[in-house]
C-alpha cells in the first residue's frame, strides 16, 4: 500500500533556525513538498547529516534523522542502509562537511554505490563558522581566513563523484523548486548513490556567488540544461551548442555555424563516466555557461543489497548459524570426569 | 610408526616449556600452532605466546627477521605461557642470537645446523661459529642437519632441492613431536587437510622423517610424555583471544537476538576479529571493511541507530581516531562496541608486540565530560565472555562500550571448555514501540530522551517504526524531549545525567572478589592479561607460605561497588599493569589508598617470577 502523507506529516515541529534568506529554505521547501509524491512512509525515512548550516536540516524533517559529526554523515548512513536496505536513507551536507573534512567518506559511499541520496548545498563557504573559504571557493576568494585571496585549487563538486564513479550525479540550484523536485525524484528511484550538488546561496557570507549564471537576466544564456537523448543546447532560441572537437575536448559553439547534427547528444546512461566528466568540467567559474540536470544515471549494484546477497547465500549454503557447532568448529576433545 | 613399542619408554614430566624460533619465514607460527593442537587434544593444559616481528619479511636470516613461538604444556592446571623455555629449537643463527638469553641455564638447544654457514653467521652478526666454540657449553645442544635430512626425505617425492626448504619446519615438528610423546595424527590429518599434492605429501614426508629421526638417532637418551591435565570434565577447544571474542560478539548477537554489525579497518593485532566475524555471515553477521578507522566507527554507530548491534574492532592508533565517535554515541545514548586490541605505543609504537596502557584513553580519551563503561578480558577464553558482557551493557543502558584486549591474549591460546549455549544470559532488549509522553493538549508523544527511572537509559526507537519518528545529534538535548537546548541549567542536567547513569551500571555487575589470603597484609589488584602472571605467582608466593591477596578488575568503568572497602583492608597495595601506573594511579584518585604499581613496558608479558620478586620485595619492607 502507498502511504499517503501530506507534506505536514513530513514537517517537525521545531522552530527552522537558518539566517532569514538563506537558500536552505527553498531547499527544505522543495523536499517537504516533494516527499509525499514518492509513496514512502516518513518511519521508513532517514535523513543523516554531518556538521555545517545545511545539516540542521534533518531537525526539520518529521522522520528519523541523525545531526552527526562533521564529514562523518556518509559513512554514519551507510551503516544505516547496510543494516537495513529497506529504509530510504538520505545525506544532507555542505561544500566543507563532504569535501573537506568528510571528502574520503563521500567517495567511498559513491565508489561502494551505498543505496544513499546525497545532497549537497554548495555555497562556496563556511557559514557557520562565519566566512572562510571552502575546498569550492574560487582562487582569489577574499575571506577572514585567506586576507590575501584563496590560493586553493578550488573542487570540482561533480568532477570528484565522477571521478569516483558515482552511479548517480546531477546538479540543480536552490531557486527552482520545480528543477529541484525533478532531480531529487531521479535521485531518490535511483538504487545506489545518488549525488546532488545545490548551488545555494549564503545571503549573509557569500551573496550572489552564483549570480553570473544564476541571476534572472543571466540564466538564458548561462544555464545548459540536461536532457537524455537530446543535443546539448542553449541560450535565447537554442543559439549555442556543445560539441565534441577532434582532440576529445567539449566546446560551446554557435548551432548555426556547425549545424544541429552536429552537437553532443546527452547520454546519461552511459558506462562510462568520462564525457559527463567532460560535461562537468565546461565551466570552471561562476560566469561561464554552466550545465544543470542529470549528467549520470547508470545501474550498477547497490551495497547495501549485495551485502544481504552475502549473507542470504551464506544461510542457503551453511543453514542458519548454530552456536553449538561454531563453538566445535576449530576441533574439540573431550576432558572425562577424574 | 607410532604403534610399535617403543625401545625406550618416556620419563614423565610435570610440564615442558617449547620456543620454535626462526626466519619469519620459516613457519615458526604454524609449528607452534600444530605442537600445541596435538597438546590440547592430548589433554594437556597449555598457554602459547606467538612473538614476532611487525615486518611480513624483514630481511631474511637477521635478528629483525626472528619469529617465535613459545608454548606452555602441562600435566595441571596452567596460565602463563612460562617464563622460561626448557627447550629452544633454533631453526638459524638470527634464532639462537635473538632468544638464546631466554633459555633456561641448563636447557635443551636444539638447532638447524644446516643453516650455520658463513654467511648465516655474519647475517645474525656472529664473528665465530656459536656451535664450533664453547660459548654454547652449559646447554645440551643438540644439532641436527635438518635442512639436508628433509631435502632427503622429499627427494624420492621428485620434491626440488628448493622446494623442500619449505617443509623443514615440518621436520622440526616432528623431532619435537617425538620428544614429547605427542600424537601424531592430529598433525598428519591436518597435513592432509590443508595442503594438496606435492606440497601435502613433502610436508608430511618431512614430519615422518622428523619424527623418526628422533626416535632412532642416538641424540636423545629417551622421549618425555607430559601427562593430561585434570581439567574439569567436558568439552575442550583450543582458542585464542580474537576468535574467542569473535564468537563471544556472534553469541552476543544470538543473546540480544538483534543482528551484529562490524564496521572495522586492518588493523593489527585486531585484524583477525575482522577476518574470523567475516565467516559468520550465515549468522546474519554483516562486516564491512571501511575506508578508514573513523569511517569504521561511523557505520557501527548509524548500525546502531538501524538497530543492530554496532561493533568497531581497533588497536590504539585507531582507539585514537574513533574518539569523536565515542563522543557522538555518549551524546545520541545508543548502544556501541569499541573493541580495542591493545599494542605497545604511542603511534606505530610496537604493532606486534603487547602492551595494556590505552587505559587512560578509554577512560578519559574523549572532549568534555563523557564517561563510557569499560570492560577487560583477562585470558584468551575470557575474550568469549567479555564480549557477552559488553554487549550487555551497552544494550540494556543505551551506550559506548570500551572492551579491552590486548596483543597477548589476542594471539595467545589455551584450552577453553566450551559454555552451553543454553545457560548463557539472556541479553536482549525491548526496542520502543510505543508513545511515551502525552503533551498537554491530550496529543500522544514520543520523547526520545525520556529515561528508564531504574537504568536512565532512554528508549531505543529504531527507524521503521510509525509514529515514534525522532531527531538525534550532536547538540546539546533538552531532557526528555530530545530537542536542541541550549538552557545552562538542562546541559548541567545532562551532564550529570550521563555520569549518573554510567556511574549506576556499578549496581548491576559482579562485585569484586579476593583471591588468596583476605588477612593479608599485601593486595595485588591486577586487569586485563596481566591475570595469567598474576596467578601464578600468588601460587607461587602462597606456596612458600606468604600471605598474598589478589583482587582482578573485570569492570574498570564504572567498578565493583565494594572496590574501595575491599582495597582499604590491606596495608600494601600493588597494581601490577603492562603500562606506566594507569589503574594504579585511578584507584589512588578514586579510593584514597597507598596503591603502588609495577610496571613492565618491553611489549612483552609479565613473567611469573618478576612478580613474585615484585611480592617479596613488599614484604620484606624493601
Amino acid at each position: 500500500m502507498v502511504p499517503i502523507t501530506t507534506k505536514k506529516d513530513w514537517t517537525s515541529d521545531q522552530e527552522v533556525r537558518w539566517c532569514p534568506g538563506c537558500g536552505d529554505y527553498g531547499i527544505l521547501l522543495a523536499v517537504q513538498m516533494l516527499m509525499p509524491e514518492l509513496g514512502v512512509a516518513p518511519e521508513n525515512t532517514v535523513f543523516v547529516s554531518g556538521i555545517g548550516c545545511s545539516s540542521r536540516f534533518p531537525y526539520y524533517m518529521n522522520t528519523y534523522g541523525m545531526h552527526s559529526i562533521h564529514g562523518r554523515a556518509p559513512a554514519i548512513a551507510t551503516g544505516v542502509a547496510v543494516a537495513r536496505p529497506d529504509l530510504d536513507v538520505w545525506v544532507i551536507t555542505g561544500d566543507g562537511d563532504a569535501l573537506s573534512i568528510g571528502g574520503n567518506h563521500l567517495i567511498h559511499a559513491l565508489r561502494r554505490n551505498v543505496n544513499l541520496t546525497i545532497l549537497l548545498f554548495n555555497n562556496q563557504i563556511y557559514g557557520l563558522t562565519k566566512g572562510q573559504y571552502s575546498p569550492t571557493s574560487e582562487e582569489g576568494k577574499v575571506t577572514k581566513s585567506t586576507p590575501m585571496g584563496s590560493i586553493d585549487h578550488p573542487f570540482n563538486p561533480l568532477a570528484v563523484a565522477l571521478g569516483a564513479e558515482a552511479s548517480f550525479v546531477a546538479r540543480t540550484h536552490d531557486l527552482d523548486r520545480k528543477h529541484m523536485t525533478g532531480v531529487f525524484r531521479a535521485a531518490h528511484a535511483h538504487r545506489g548513490a545518488s549525488f546532488v550538488e545545490i548551488l545555494q546561496n549564503c545571503n549573509v557570507f557569500n551573496d550572489g556567488a552564483f549570480d553570473g549564471v544564476l541571476a534572472r537576466q543571466a540564466r538564458e544564456e548561462m544555464m545548459i540544461d540536461l536532457q537524455h537523448g537530446q543535443p546539448i543546447r542553449f541560450g535565447a532560441d537554442g543559439h549555442s551548442g556543445v560539441v565534441m572537437g577532434s582532440d576529445g575536448q567539449l566546446r560551446i559553439v554557435e548551432v548555426a555555424d556547425v549545424g544541429v547534427e552536429a552537437l553532443l547528444v546527452h547520454d546519461a546512461h552511459r558506462a562510462d563516466p568520462g564525457l559527463a566528466f567532460s560535461l562537468a568540467r565546461l565551466s570552471h567559474d561562476n560566469h561561464s555557461p554552466t550545465p544543470f540536470g542529470i549528467f549520470r544515471d547508470v545501474d550498477r549494484g547497490d551495497y547495501g543489497h549485495m551485502v544481504g546477497a552475502q549473507l542470504a547465500a551464506a544461510a542457503e549454503k551453511k543453514g542458519p548459524g548454530d552456536l553449538t557447532s561454531l563453538l566445535r568448529s576449530n576441533g574439540t576433545w573431550q576432558v572425562q570426569p577424574s | 610408526m607410532t604403534d610399535k613399542p617403543r625401545d625406550r619408554e618416556p620419563e614423565q614430566i610435570s610440564h615442558v616449556v617449547v620456543r620454535f624460533a626462526g626466519d619469519s619465514g620459516d613457519g615458526m607460527q604454524l609449528t607452534g600452532d600444530r605442537f600445541t593442537s596435538a597438546s590440547a587434544l592430548f589433554g594437556n593444559d597449555l598457554s602459547t605466546f606467538p612473538d614476532f616481528p611487525a615486518e611480513i619479511r624483514a630481511p631474511a636470516g637477521t635478528v629483525n627477521g626472528v619469529s617465535s613461538f613459545q608454548v606452555h604444556i602441562s600435566d595441571h592446571d596452567i596460565t602463563t605461557p612460562g617464563d622460561v623455555p626448557d627447550v629452544l629449537v633454533a631453526m638459524n643463527p638470527a634464532a639462537l642470537k635473538a632468544d638464546l638469553h631466554r633459555l633456561d641455564q641448563h636447557g635443551l638447544l636444539i638447532v638447524n645446523s644446516d643453516s650455520f654457514e658463513e654467511r648465516d653467521l655474519q647475517k645474525a652478526g656472529y664473528d665465530s661459529n656459536p656451535l664450533l666454540d664453547d660459548s654454547l657449553s652449559q646447554y645440551r645442544v643438540v644439532e641436527i642437519p635438518m635442512t639436508s635430512l628433509t631435502q632427503k626425505a622429499t627427494e624420492p617425492l621428485g620434491v626440488k632441492s628448493r622446494d623442500s626448504e619449505r617443509s623443514k619446519n615440518f621436520f622440526a615438528l616432528g623431532v619435537i613431536s617425538w620428544l614429547y610423546s605427542r600424537p601424531t595424527e592430529p598433525t598428519i590429518k591436518w597435513v592432509e587437510s590443508r595442503f594438496k599434492d606435492l606440497v601435502k605429501d613433502s610436508n608430511l614426508a618431512a614430519f615422518r622423517a622428523g619424527f623418526n629421526f628422533g626416535e632412532t638417532s642416538e641424540l636423545f637418551d629417551h622421549p618425555y610424555q607430559v601427562k593430561p591435565a585434570p581439567l574439569p570434565a567436558g568439552e575442550y577447544t583450543n582458542i585464542s583471544g580474537n576468535v574467542a571474542l569473535a564468537w563471544g560478539l556472534v553469541a552476543a548477537g544470538h543473546l540480544a537476538k538483534l543482528p551484529i554489525f562490524l564496521g572495522s579497518y586492518p588493523i593489527t593485532p585486531a585484524s583477525d576479529i575482522l577476518h574470523e566475524l567475516s565467516k559468520h555471515k550465515h549468522f546474519g553477521v554483516r562486516t564491512v571493511q571501511a575506508e578508514d578507522e573513523i569511517a569504521a566507527a561511523g557505520m557501527a554507530l548509524g548500525a546502531a541507530f538501524a538497530g543492530h548491534i554496532g561493533v568497531t574492532t581497533t588497536s590504539g592508533p585507531g582507539l585514537a581516531l574513533k574518539s569523536e565517535t565515542l563522543s557522538l554515541a555518549v551524546s545520541l545514548e545508543l548502544p556501541f562496541l569499541l573493541v580495542d586490541i591493545q599494542r605497545g605505543g604511542p603511534s606505530t609504537g610496537l604493532p606486534t608486540k603487547t602492551e595494556a596502557a590505552d587505559l587512560n584513553i578509554a577512560m578519559y580519551g574523549r572532549h568534555a565530560e563523557a564517561p563510557l563503561p569499560i570492560v577487560a578480558a583477562y585470558s584468551p577464553g575470557n575474550c568469549f565472555d567479555a564480549a557477552i558482557e559488553a554487549v550487555r551493557i551497552a544494550l540494556k543502558y543505551r551506550t559506548p562500550v570500551i572492551l579491552l584486549s590486548d596483543g597477548y591474549l589476542a594471539n595467545g591460546s589455551e584450552p577453553w571448555l566450551l559454555p552451553d549455549p543454553s545457560t548463557l544470559p539472556d541479553i536482549s532488549v525491548p526496542f520502543a514501540t510505543e508513545t511515551n509522553h502525552v503533551a498537554p493538549d491530550g496529543t500522544a508523544e514520543f520523547w526520545p530522551y525520556l529515561r528508564d527511572p531504574e537504568t536512565l537509559a532512554r528508549p531505543w526507537a529504531i527507524p521503521g517504526t510509525p509514529g515514534l519518528m525522532h531527531r538525534v545529534g550532536g547538540i546539546e538535548k533538552e531532557d526528555g524531549t530530545g530537542n536542541i537546548s541550549y538552557e545552562p541549567a538542562n546541559h548541567s542536567t545532562m551532564v550529570h545525567l550521563r555520569a549518573a547513569k554510567i556511574a549506576g551500571i556499578a549496581n548491576d555487575i559482579p562485585l569484586a572478589t579476593i583471591v588468596g589470603d583476605e588477612d593479608a597484609d599485601l593486595c595485588l589488584l591486577g586487569w586485563g592479561s596481566t591475570w595469567a602472571a598474576i596467578d601464578a605467582a600468588v601460587q607461587i608466593t602462597r606456596r612458600q607460605n606468604l600471605k598474598v591477596a589478589w583482587i582482578h578488575l573485570t569492570h574498570l568503568n564504572p567498578m565493583p561497588r565494594n572496590l574501595g572497602d575491599l582495597l582499604h583492608k590491606f596495608k600494601h597495595i600493588l597494581v601490577p599493569e603492562l603500562n606506566l601506573g594507569q589503574l594504579c594511579r585511578i584507584v589512588r584518585a578514586e579510593f584514597l589508598v597507598d596503591a603502588k604499581p609495577v610496571t613492565k613496558v618491553q611489549g612483552l608479558p609479565f613473567t611469573a617470577a618478576e612478580l613474585v620478586a615484585a611480592i617479596k620485595g613488599v614484604l620484606a619492607g624493601e
